[in-house]
């Protein structure tokens, strides 16, 4: 019922606009064309003025709503985001600045130059300073802008430090798989073929298969395989080694200001300095729930929207704990392999604990 | 009170004769005037509309799904009552008819409105009345031209309607999602409908664009030298170029994919596991491979639409300062710049998809360097209606908002371009908001400019001011409402293509902010169908036109018959002695480009 009632509203304020709009026709052809045509004139070279006005307020208004819902009144969370946000302020001020200049001229000149009885036009077919002018100066403009956006260009994309902790990031249909290299610092080798999603989601190759060609690869039987979140220390640079199982994804980090495709096929690189904890970051936005969300940012099918994966940055220490605690991805697929369950009998756990303190240095030194 | 008789009470007097046709004419059915016609005016007319049928649907899709953007919580029955469960379920659009809903709105608005209906309708229109010409190089091709049009559009309705939905994957349909039916059920029967009908839409624009070439470069009138052209059929004739040279590359990245598709090739298909199916054979292949075939196409694209609107509000913009455009060289300069630079620049829609980075800041160059002549083409404007003598005719304030939007729109894409901020920006509503005002609004403001101010020509009638007035006011502060605050969204990284983002602790704040967007969204589209009412009444009731010359253009199309015929002149085409933007010039409001130079005329 309030469907047909709306419907019916709208239909009634089509008509009313549609009325006015046919007498004003009416009214124009009764009074004289010319003569309505410079009164209309007059109207829209005063809205033109108007729209200006109320457009720039509307910006400052916009801008004093929405400023502190974006990232940049805080401080980025990586090394690379802080050149990114200059980077970005430098841009704003020069586009700011043409865009205020270009927007008042147009509607300016609109509204001063609409038709006049008296004004006879000024007849000016070109001039060759002006049109250098305007050619050269945005070339000026734009060389600064490139020296700076490649200068942080070939820093973002070249070579991560040495000291930087590898992990390997692979996207699939709708979520993450994280995988660390164990106590050897070496990604075991993987094939797609052998993936199973129960207990080896990147298909690590740790079985002998004559079929495929493939021989077990040991340095795949220590690596750490989780889901979902992913560790990284404060400070400390990470290099992340990004795959897909299935479509293309995108690994998305607003708050470190980072972003690369998780192609099939094609491993892509992307390395970051995180600068706070997420403790410290739930301290800096005043939010009790932040997290670092990993946003998938490129289309990829139905579940698109809540491929959601978290970065837990924390210290040194809360990673060595976190990391002891991890049992190889082999060693859970083929729990009768475990030493440390083996002799659980005899002896206690602490073997377990020593396994995964030299694991911890390996990862560490890689 | 009839329409008619108050409008037209005065009129007999000096009403057109259109007794006298030329040898051209002959007796047409129905079907050969108004269906199968081989006049370009008339096949103007059919992409026209059908271009705008299109426009009402996509706009309507973008409705829908902002419905679910600004409503994500609420339900509605009566969607459901319209729409079907398929697309509504419990009162909720559902996350594949989102994804179906914003794939065939980008696919549509790109191609089947601001492609085959702006270039489709200008080109056809205006080629052979502004630069004096009976007709197209080849009717028949036209004529071809718009059927395939129409086929491709009858082919993309179609798959609205198949059991697993149509295609969902985006309009940029990347391989491998597009690919495999198994990742997506949009990818089934609906993306092998909108391959060809996307396939015929390319027959469709490389038969036309051939069409316009052959036409300006062989077919003007005497004295219609190239640099007397209007800058409208310059801008005609470089999208005709950009179309012609980068829509078989297209073509030949949709052959690869329908391949790989049915035939069991691995161009695009490399180490794919898909859930719930298991490991795919394919090895090898590169998806990153589609992404150059489809961006050499679709970066030119940008420009096949945003030319032909540059074109028409820098005439319109002339014409109506009642003063010549500013710099006519360097505006043909400029356009050329772009042309060339569309081509080289295709890359930069993929700095973060593990490109070489070097190769990517070769890209970052050549993108930022069109900056260049787009700003000529700016500050070219701004001179031209300073100290001018303007009337705000419709299509003069669509051309004054085009130019707002384009400086608005256009210097978002210096932060996109430099890659080291596109690694922040990208696939955020950051890019949402630049496309959508610099390409999206833009060009449709250019299209509206060319529909208000080249309509007494179409029709013989004048569309409604008020009604036009009201149209422009709301769109173009609409527009702004609409896609300014989604800068703000896209630097807080709020990605694009998200169904729902309340689980998102980065991105819900703007639950508040997508809901007042998707009404103003709304208003603005309820006035583009006031606009359509405009549109579809004033051809059959609108004030009859009684000068041959209502804008006192210079331009040929306003030589001719108020309702030309088949032929465009009775009699024999006019010959040009000057360039096309003679306004103001000593102390004459306007020249005609028939109009011999005198002996006393001053030289610019």
């Amino acid at each position: 019922m309030t469907m047909f009632l709306t419907i019916a509203v709208i239909v009634l304020v089509f008509l009313v606009i549609f009325q006015i709009a046919k007498a004003s026709e009416y009214v124009a052809v009764l009074k004289g064309e010319e003569n309505s045509r410079k009164q209309t004139n007059k109207i829209n070279g005063f809205l033109m003025i108007g729209f200006l006005v109320l457009g720039l307020i509307g910006v400052w208004y916009c801008n004093d709503a929405l400023y502190k819902k974006t990232l940049l009144p805080l401080d980025a969370a990586s090394v690379q985001g802080e050149r990114v946000d200059s980077m970005l302020w430098v841009t704003l001020a020069v586009t700011g600045l043409v865009f205020i200049i270009t927007q008042i001229l147009l509607f300016y000149f609109a509204y001063k130059y609409q038709e006049s009885d008296k004004r006879k036009v000024f007849y000016f077919p070109h001039n060759n300073k002006l049109e250098v002018l305007w050619t050269v100066v945005p070339a000026i403009a734009l060389t600064v802008l490139v020296v700076i956006g490649l200068r942080n260009w070939f820093y973002f994309t070249g070579d991560a430090p040495d000291n930087a902790m590898k992990i390997e990031v692979t996207g699939k249909q709708f979520g993450w798989i994280f995988r660390y290299p164990g106590k050897d610092g070496v990604f075991g080798k993987k094939y797609y073929k052998v993936i199973d999603p129960a207990s080896n989601s990147i298909g690590l190759v740790w079985k002998d298969n004559a079929e495929l060609n493939l021989k077990d690869d040991p340095a795949s039987h220590d690596d750490i395989v989780n889901e979902q979140t992913m560790y990284v220390v404060k400070g400390k640079p990470v290099k992340l080694i990004i795959g897909s199982r299935d479509v293309i994804h995108d690994v998305g980090l607003s708050q470190f200001r980072m972003k690369m495709d998780a192609v099939p096929g094609i491993p892509t690189t992307m390395w970051f300095t995180p600068k706070y904890t997420t403790a410290e970051m739930k301290k800096i936005t005043g939010n009790e729930n932040f997290q670092y969300e990993i946003s998938c940012d490129q289309m990829c099918g139905n579940g698109h929207y809540s491929m959601k994966g978290v970065i837990e940055v924390v210290t040194q220490e809360e990673f060595d704990m976190w990391m002891a605690k991890q049992t190889p991805y082999y060693l859970q697929a083929f729990p009768d392999k475990d030493p440390s369950k083996q002799k659980a009998d005899s002896t206690t756990a602490k073997p377990a604990v020593a396994n995964a303190a030299t694991m911890l240095k390996a990862v560490a030194k890689n | 009170m009839s329409n008619e008789a108050v409008l037209h009470a005065h009129e007999a007097a000096v009403h057109q004769v259109h007794g006298d046709h030329h040898e051209h004419h002959h007796h047409e059915t129905f079907i050969t005037k108004y269906v199968f016609s081989m006049d370009h005016k008339m096949i103007a007319k059919q992409f026209l509309i059908t271009g705008m049928v299109w426009a009402v649907l996509g706009g309507l899709m973008s409705v829908l799904f902002r419905i679910q953007l600004g409503y994500p919580d609420a339900h509605f029955p009566w969607l459901q009552d319209i729409l079907g469960k398929w697309w509504v379920q419990d009162g909720r659009i559902t996350p594949q008819a989102y994804y179906a809903l914003v794939t065939t709105h980008g696919t549509v608005l790109v191609f089947f409105v601001l492609t085959a209906g702006l270039s489709g309708t200008f080109a056809n229109f205006l080629i052979p009345l502004q630069v004096g010409a009976r007709d197209m190089a080849s009717p028949f091709m036209n004529m071809l031209s718009y059927w395939f049009f129409f086929t491709a559009s009858l082919v993309m309705l179609s798959s609205m309607f198949v059991e697993t939905g149509p295609f969902s994957g985006g309009w940029t349909a990347y391989p491998p999602l597009s690919a495999l039916g198994d990742a997506s059920p949009g990818s089934k029967t609906g993306m092998d409908l909108w391959l060809i009908a996307m396939a015929l839409f390319v027959i469709s624009s490389l038969l036309g664009g051939l069409n316009y070439i052959a036409t300006v470069l062989n077919m003007r009138t005497k004295g219609m030298s190239m640099t007397r052209m209007p800058l409208t059929i310059w801008a005609l004739f470089f999208t005709a170029v950009l179309g012609v040279l980068s829509f078989p590359v297209l073509f030949s990245g949709f052959i690869l994919l329908i391949f790989d598709r049915n035939f069991g090739t691995s161009f695009y298909l490399s180490d794919i596991f898909v859930n719930g199916v298991g490991a795919l054979p394919n090895e090898g292949g590169s998806a990153i491979l589609y992404q150059h075939l489809f961006w050499f196409l679709g970066h030119p694209e940008v420009y096949i639409i945003l030319l032909p609107a540059m074109g028409m509000v820098s005439e319109i913009l002339s014409t109506n300062a009642r003063k010549p455009i500013f710099g006519y060289m360097a505006m043909i300069g400029s356009l050329f710049a772009i042309a060339v630079l569309a081509f080289l620049v295709w890359a930069h829609h993929m700095f973060v998809t593990g490109l070489n980075p070097f190769l990517g800041s070769i890209f970052v160059l050549l993108t930022l360097l069109i900056a260049v002549p787009s700003a000529i083409k700016v500050f070219n404007w701004l001179t031209t209606i300073w100290r001018g003598n303007i009337r705000f005719t419709p299509g003069m304030l669509f051309a004054i908002g085009f130019v707002s939007l384009f400086i608005s729109g256009g210097l978002t894409g210096i932060w996109l371009g430099n890659s080291a901020l596109d690694i922040h920006l990208h696939d955020t509503y950051f890019v949402i908001a630049h496309f959508h005002i610099v390409m999206g609004v833009a060009s449709m403001f250019g299209m509206f400019a060319g529909i208000y101010h080249w309509f007494p020509k179409m029709y013989g009638r004048y569309l409604n001011n008020t009604l036009a007035y009201i149209h422009f006011w709301v769109t173009i502060a609409g527009a702004y409402m609409i896609f300014w605050p989604m800068h703000y969204e896209g630097l807080a990284g709020m990605p694009r293509r998200y169904y729902d983002y309340s689980i998102w602790e980065s991105f819900k704040q703007f639950a508040d902010l997508n809901r007042f967007i998707s009404t103003i969204a709304i208003i603005v589209f309820a006035t583009q169908l006031l606009f359509l009412f405009n549109f579809f009444y004033s051809i059959f009731k609108g004030r009859k036109v009684t000068q041959q010359n209502p804008w006192n253009s210079n331009t040929l199309e306003w030589t001719t018959p108020i309702r030309p015929g088949h032929g465009n002149w009775p009699g024999e085409i006019p010959e040009v002695h000057r360039w096309a933007y003679d306004y103001g010039k000593d102390g004459r409001d306007f020249i005609p480009q028939t109009e011999p130079i005198g002996a006393d005329e001053s030289h610019h």
